[in-house]
């Protein structure tokens, strides 16, 4: 659907709304680029069109900060995107078994969205809660001390 | 609390933090604090937090006070919770899911008699 | 509601009741009762105090006093010292404490706790808290009695040197900016902790917030500024907003905003959060981020104290710098340089990680040697297990064998032996890893988040991964080694900032103290740690193997075949050595080979 972002919010009001409460100024750009990312899932061209129109900023400038993030995408992304950490603390501490468990359980790989678009899974560099590790973020909610048979019922909270 | 609109004003509002603070523990009243940085919350903090505001309310347990405080350091301890009973030392519990929590709550804060099973040895 | 002012806590194991420990809890209680003090005193039954060598044993909280070793006839005396005189019977403590399976990482006695002295004590919410224990005294101080260049002064005899990682004097750096003659100036903290299993700067943004806000203000009254940034990662969500709750308390209060305490000095703060990139924890990356780019570096000179956030005179510091300063100047200068070595004052935050006992935080005074750390202070090797390298200052560190254990840990002699201090990483490892796959992960990490505007790092990285990778998998070729090297010192050479440079140190520092790793795997197609997978096989021992079928059941792909009570077989070619089977096994029949 044109226009339209994730749970039926209109682009260009999501745009304007991140616009009008940072401000329209480069310097605002990743603050306006990450709220517009959070509201949408991603952020469409159309998104990088307005943007470009209220902050007068080209939008070859604006593609090249959002491809620079992890953080933002610009291409679709699930309605839950879970950010699985990476690093070595989690890996020695069995995070290896839980990530397998959860590709195998969404049957999708690292920056795969599943086909129903429910999920997306991605890895995050440290999130420096590594004494409760493997860690691992959904949405915005962090689970710690995941061990790969709480893989099914951790994702089954999810609608 | 005021603003502090000079050094008198400032030694003024911590001289009435500390005496606030005093009166906590002087009172007898129980302090629980629920380690709430991160890695509390990514080992399950909230709920914990809300077993023990449940358990206040069940129990109708009177002269608690729940506050926060960030990571201590014990990360693989956590939900870390401390307990201080009036001018007694705190006692400082780790792994404390929702049913120790509850288990402290009526256990130590209602009957004073420490859940040494989680007690962390500072 | 009933209070005890203490509770006695009785060994009651097997143990400790065949030795007599249901006398000695009696007569405890009867002399108790005898000396009046049964109401104040509750005794309790418990097991696995953790010394049951010893027993019977007594734990006494609050003090957490363990007494060992006693009989009933102890109990009057015990009674009357302890509970009726507080005094502790020496005689009776116990030598060591034994935590068997509760092991601490709590506050050694060989830490100091300067930054993170209100982590976990104060409520981060809650500004009252912090100046309750002096906050945003230093502030008043400063503003009061000091000159910019007195502040800078105290600062500079203090010693501190930045705790980001490349260590240049705080006070220096200061100095610099405030000469600067444009305006307006900039106060930049930087808390892009990227380093993995690093978070020292997480613990202090969640649990003394304030700490870090008065730093700042500081800082900003040194150098003449009026307009500070935080910049936060983006991973660190909670951080951030405990924060901004920090910021509106202080700005409410009036300690933020115009004319501070009466002072006339003006300064706010703003908190920048990133979107996940770890090259902008490097300084004119980060700016380059707040002002809404890309975040890739740029050469320096300029540097940001002349040409900064906006092309203006900026200061940069990280977390852990700004929370030392309202210390330093209530305290002052002397007191700080009092503690660490010649060159390296005070203390420094480190994360404990990896094989070793005690994971987690700690704060030590510059100057313990490794050993001191691994072993005192994180309670040695995990497992008892021999220790093999520990590895410093994150992606762009070092591995430093056994050699260097008795190393002081300060800024200079780390940096002499090849590695850096960056923002505080120990990364421990025992005797089962392999070094050249931590080579290979620390270098997939620095390929991953080259931020690609320069060649040797863009590139470089990739062509040392993929040889890395090769020599893993048991295809290494002869001329490896030497290609490595040639790589390592070119990207070292050319790289436009501290990321690129520093990316090839666990490369040359594993070639350097554990060569004949990458010979054994290249050359004799073996990884002596079992640890990269293309070169070991799993097999099990004829004769120990009970045919008991639990690996072939347990096993994922199917790989393991037998007949009831006979020897079973791993087939390597469907084999995907993922070690479950030698979990699984009861007899210990499984070996790597």
């Amino acid at each position: 659907m044109a226009g339209n972002g994730k749970d039926g919010k209109v682009v260009a009001n999501v745009v304007k709304a991140a616009v009008d409460r940072y401000g329209a100024s480069q310097d605002e750009l990743i603050p306006i680029l990450n709220e517009v990312n959070r509201e949408i899932g991603y952020l469409p061209g159309e998104a990088l069109n307005e943007i470009s129109r209220l902050l007068r900023v080209p939008k070859s400038h604006l593609f090249s900060v959002a491809s620079f993030y992890r953080m933002l995408s610009t291409k679709p992304r699930g309605k839950h995107v879970i950010q699985f950490c990476e690093s070595a603390p989690c890996h020695v501490a069995g995070g290896r078994e839980v990530w397998i468990a959860v590709k195998e359980y969404l049957n999708i790989d690292e920056d795969q969205t599943t086909p129903d678009g429910k999920w997306t899974l991605l890895t995050t560099s440290c999130l420096g809660v590594c004494g409760v590790g493997p860690v691992m973020v959904i949405d915005d909610d962090i689970y710690g001390n995941v061990e790969p048979s709480q893989v099914p019922s951790i994702l089954e909270k999810y609608h | 609390m005021s603003t502090i609109k000079s050094l008198d004003d400032l030694k003024r509002a911590k001289e009435e933090a500390l005496k606030k603070r005093e009166l906590k523990a002087t009172s007898g009243a129980a302090q629980v604090i629920v380690g709430m940085g991160t890695c509390g919350i990514a080992a399950g903090a909230r709920d914990t937090m809300k077993a023990i505001l449940e358990t206040i309310e069940q129990d109708s347990i009177t002269g608690v006070i729940v506050t926060q405080t960030g990571c201590i350091g014990l990360c693989e301890r956590e939900p870390i919770v401390q307990v201080i009973i009036g001018e007694q030392p705190k006692v400082t519990y780790g792994k404390v899911t929702p049913e120790v929590a509850r288990k402290i709550m009526k256990e130590h804060v209602k009957a004073g008699k420490i859940v040494s099973n989680n007690v962390i040895n500072l | 509601m009933k209070y005890y002012r203490s509770h006695v806590l009785v060994c009651v194991d097997p143990e400790c009741l065949k030795k007599g420990a249901h006398d000695v809890m009696d007569a405890f209680q009867d002399e108790l009762v005898a000396q009046g003090l049964i109401d104040e005193v509750q005794v309790l039954e418990t097991s696995r105090i953790g010394g049951c060598d010893h027993g019977p044993e007594l734990m006494v909280y609050p003090e957490g006093v363990h007494y060992t070793n006693l009989t009933p006839d102890d109990m009057p005396f015990l009674v009357e010292e302890h509970f009726l005189k507080g005094r502790i019977a020496q005689k009776f403590v116990a030598e060591e404490k034994a935590f068997t399976d509760e092991e601490l990482s709590a506050p050694t006695a060989k830490e100091i706790r300067v930054v993170l002295r209100n982590c976990g004590k104060i409520d981060p919410e809650n500004i009252e808290d912090y100046i309750a224990e002096d906050g945003y005294q230093a502030l008043g101080k400063v503003l009061t009695e000091n000159t910019p260049e007195q502040v800078i002064e105290t600062v500079l005899n203090s010693g501190l040197k930045g705790r980001g990682g490349a260590g240049f004097p705080t006070g220096k750096k200061w100095e610099f900016c405030r000469a600067s003659k444009e305006t307006p100036k900039y106060v930049i903290c930087n808390a892009d902790e990227g380093d993995p299993g690093a978070f020292m700067n997480r613990r202090v943004l969640e649990g003394d917030p304030h700490s870090v806000i008065e730093g700042m203000i500081i800082a900003a009254y040194a150098i003449g500024s009026n307009q500070g940034y935080v910049y936060c990662r983006a991973e660190y969500p909670i951080a951030v907003k405990t924060l901004r709750i920090a910021i509106n308390q202080a700005r409410s209060m009036g300690l933020l905003g115009k004319n501070i305490l009466g002072s006339g000095f003006d300064f706010d703060l703003e908190v920048r959060m990133g979107a996940g990139a770890f090259v902008c924890g490097e300084e004119t990356a980060l700016m380059a981020s707040i002002e809404g780019n890309r975040g890739e570096p740029r050469p320096r000179p300029p540097f940001p104290a002349v040409k900064g956030l906006f092309a203006k005179p900026s200061n940069i510091n990280n977390v852990e710098t700004y929370a030392n300063i309202p210390q330093i100047i209530l305290r002052g200068a002397d007191w700080y340089a009092s503690m660490g070595t010649e060159k390296s004052k005070g203390t420094k935050t480190f994360a404990l990680a990896g094989d070793v006992k005690h994971t987690g935080l700690i704060e030590i005074p510059f100057g313990l040697t490794l050993r001191e750390i691994v072993y005192d202070v994180g309670g040695g090797i995990k497992d008892d297990k021999k220790f093999k390298a520990v590895q410093t200052g994150g992606p762009m560190g070092g591995c430093l064998p056994e050699a260097y254990l008795d190393l002081p840990v300060d800024y200079e002699a780390i940096t002499k032996a090849g590695s850096i201090m960056g923002s505080g990483g120990l990364v421990i490892m025992d005797e089962d890893t392999c070094m050249v796959d931590i080579a290979r992960f620390f270098m997939d990490f620095t390929q991953d988040e080259s931020c690609g505007k320069c060649t040797p790092c863009r590139v470089g990285t990739r062509r040392i991964l993929e040889i890395l990778e090769r020599i893993c998998a048991g295809k290494g070729k002869p001329d490896d080694i030497e290609t490595l090297e040639y790589l390592c010192a070119q990207i070292r050479e050319d790289s436009l900032c501290g990321l690129g440079q520093g990316s090839p140190n666990p490369v040359v520092t594993t070639l350097k103290h554990f060569r004949d790793e990458y010979e054994a795997h290249i050359f004799e197609k073996r990884c002596p740690a079992k640890v990269c997978k293309a070169l070991i096989r799993y097999e099990i021992i004829d004769g120990i193997c009970t045919g008991c079928t639990v690996c072939a059941r347990n096993c994922p792909v199917g790989a393991i075949s037998g007949e009831r009570r006979q020897t079973h077989v791993i087939d390597p070619d469907i084999c995907v050595r993922c070690g479950i089977c030698k979990q699984v096994c009861n007899f210990n029949a499984i070996v790597i080979n």
